[in-house]
């Protein structure tokens, strides 16, 4: 080889060395943050494989139920997601939404307009005040749909250490504690640890929709009209439960019986599957 | 014979036979009825000759008022009238922070924005039309159950009302008494815990005695686990379970009745309580150092049951009605006589007395130090 050119290289080699240096983690670092973006945007998932879980309420001697295998999203929709749909689908905006899918006098009802959901950081906060039907429609326009009350509550069954800690008193008393702060405020979702299953905020944030919200009781005693939701509440809600002291589970479950397709709620959101 | 000769010859014989099995036949039909009848007499009277359920005579309905409900210890006032009137009451649950004890807040769900829910007061016979709403903040559903309520759940079944939603049903008072009312939404235990009680008294026909003062107690515990640093404390469920209360109180707080917070009567005046227990577990000796009730309305029912009482007893999820005339001035202190409970969590109400001095029904004779001789 030419000397001139070995020595040109020579004498280059590690400006060029810093200059690779330079460019490749930049080019690494925007590849991560275009793809937290991207998850941030609504796309992080994860997988859930095929398992069984205890229900709360099934006839005795049932045992366990089977989940097939799911992926969930990793966090709830966000208002800025929501906010991105109602942009693109105009008849799902506040004062165009049909009443046969929303109420209009609670859809939405803390945005300060159709296309006015909050500052930066209330777009990062759970969407809330939405109806079944609206939380469909939204994970239908992205390909999704919302879970089923089984993959819920098999995904939100685990603690941040262990897949199935339905059974752990200690869990139960913390889901209790956060319970009963629903109507406080809402965290941050970055603050909150994923559990086992690597899901966040399936218990801190909000009640979230499930596809068959209105089908939680299975009972051989039909009492009539209205014995579904008679059967949630007073002391009959512990017959026919498989753990009378699981009051988490209780809790959702009370708060699934007094919902219909169009309710709408400050402390319900939702988040989709496939 | 022939034929013709024998069937002529039969004839009266034929007709004789369908003749007797006439009778008998008729006769069998008429034992047959006759034993029926019998049968009919003899059993149960009740079942055959009244309706499937007894129906009360109800009065008939005239005009509607609304109801003006309380916050303890206040109650409202007597009822003025002589007929069976609709009554509407509405009430809203919330679920708002607020002091428990001393650097103890705790989120309490309520019956009308406080622990214990609003007094109602309608009469035997009224038409109740109440209306339940649950604040728009609200995390989760609540319902009522009233125990002067004959129907499902006391109300409960119909009642499941969503934060920002609202239902209404309508009961007869069919019976006169004092009453608890709570919440019934699952799991009932934590909603009873967190607050959710009060009472409704609906008057006897014929109203009750005359008193100068009536007062609203109503005695309840609470299982309290701390929060994270700056949260309030929430339901402590193992203890609930176990039975063992970090608080007993009166009124919703430690400290709602004493000091400044004591409601003052003047001596000779006759006073009433309406003294209720929400639980949700424990049985209150409920006790007025001091006094002596006259007159008790056990468990809360439409008459008198004993007289010259010191301790009645009170069961959870039910109530007491008690009457005593002061004597002599000073501060009456309401306990709970299961005593720990009145000095070391909180049962313990108060009651001032003011005017003349009696020194013939109470009188220091010395006071403290050396007897002298």
């Amino acid at each position: 080889m030419n000397a001139l050119l070995r020595l040109t290289l020579l004498r280059t080699m590690p400006a060029l060395f810093f200059l690779a240096a330079a460019i490749v983690p930049a080019s690494a670092e925007a590849a991560v943050t275009a793809g937290a973006a991207a998850a941030e945007k609504g796309g992080a998932m994860v997988s859930l494989p095929a398992g069984t879980y205890r229900p709360l309420y099934g006839k005795a001697g049932d045992g366990e139920t089977r989940v097939e295998a799911f992926r969930l999203d990793r966090d709830p929709v966000t208002r800025g997601e929501f906010l991105a749909f109602v942009r693109a689908n105009p008849e799902w905006r506040r004062s165009q939404v049909r009443g046969v899918h929303a109420d209009r006098a609670t859809y939405l009802n803390d945005w300060t307009g159709d296309l006015e959901a909050g500052t930066a950081r209330t777009l990062r906060l759970p969407v809330t005040w939405v109806s079944w039907s609206a939380a469909r429609a939204f994970c239908e326009s992205s390909g999704k749909r919302l879970p089923t009350v089984k993959e819920w509550e098999y995904a939100a069954a685990a603690s941040a250490g262990e897949r199935d800690a339905s059974r752990d008193p200690a869990f139960l008393q913390r889901l209790t504690s956060e319970y009963a702060r629903r109507g406080l405020g809402l965290r941050d979702i970055g603050e909150l640890e994923p559990n086992a299953w690597g899901v966040r905020g399936l218990h801190e944030m909000t009640w979230e929709w499930v596809e068959d919200f209105n089908s939680v009781l299975v009972s051989d005693d039909s009492r009539g009209v209205g014995a579904r939701e008679f059967d949630q509440v007073c002391a009959s809600a512990a017959i026919g439960a498989t753990d009378p002291s699981n009051y988490a589970a209780f809790l959702r479950y009370a708060v699934r019986a007094g919902l219909e397709g169009r309710s709408a709620m400050g402390s319900l959101g939702f988040r989709c599957a496939i | 014979m022939t034929l013709n000769e024998t069937a002529k010859k039969n004839q009266p014989e034929a007709r004789r036979r369908s003749f007797w099995a006439l009778v008998g036949g008729a006769t069998t039909i008429a034992a047959a009825l006759l034993v029926l009848t019998a049968a009919n007499l003899f059993r149960d009277p009740g079942s055959s000759f009244r309706p499937a359920v007894p129906v009360k005579d109800l009065p008939s309905i005239k005009g509607e008022m609304v109801a003006h409900l309380t916050q303890a210890p206040e109650v409202p006032a007597p009822l003025d009238r002589d007929y069976a009137t609709k009554v509407i009451v509405e009430l809203e649950t919330t679920e708002t922070v607020q002091r428990l004890a001393d650097g103890v807040d705790y989120t309490m769900w309520t019956f009308g924005g406080k622990v214990p829910g609003n007094f109602i007061r309608v009469r035997e016979g009224d038409l109740v039309e109440f209306r339940l709403t649950n604040s728009k903040t609200s995390g989760v559903p609540h319902n009522i159950d009233l125990h002067a309520v004959s129907g499902p759940g006391g109300g409960a079944a119909v009642t499941l009302t969503l934060p920002g939603g609202g239902s209404e049903f309508s009961f007869r008072a069919l019976n006169p008494g004092l009453y608890v009312y709570h919440c019934a939404v699952s799991p009932v235990p934590m909603h009873i815990a967190n607050g959710m009680y009060g009472m409704i008294l609906v008057e006897p026909k014929e109203g009750l005695p005359k008193v100068d003062r009536e007062l609203y107690i109503m005695q309840s515990e609470f299982y309290a686990k701390a929060g994270k640093k700056g949260e309030p404390h929430t339901l402590d469920f193992e203890r609930g379970v176990a039975e063992q209360p970090t608080h007993v109180v009166f009124n919703g707080s430690v400290g709602a009745l004493t000091g400044d917070n004591a409601p003052v009567v003047n001596v000779g005046e006759s006073v009433r309580l309406f003294v209720g227990n929400g639980g949700p577990n424990l049985s209150s000796s409920f006790h007025v150092i001091g006094e002596v009730f006259d007159h008790v309305y056990g468990e809360g029912g439409s008459e008198v049951t004993q007289k010259n009482v010191q301790t009645t007893l009170i069961p959870a999820g039910g109530s007491a009605i008690v009457e005593f005339r002061t004597e002599v001035p000073g501060t009456l202190v309401l306990v709970d006589h299961a005593i720990f409970r009145a000095f070391n969590k909180g049962a313990l109400g108060m009651i001032k007395v003011e005017g003349k001095a009696n020194d013939d029904v109470f009188k220091q004779i010395k006071g403290f130090g050396v007897m002298e001789h």
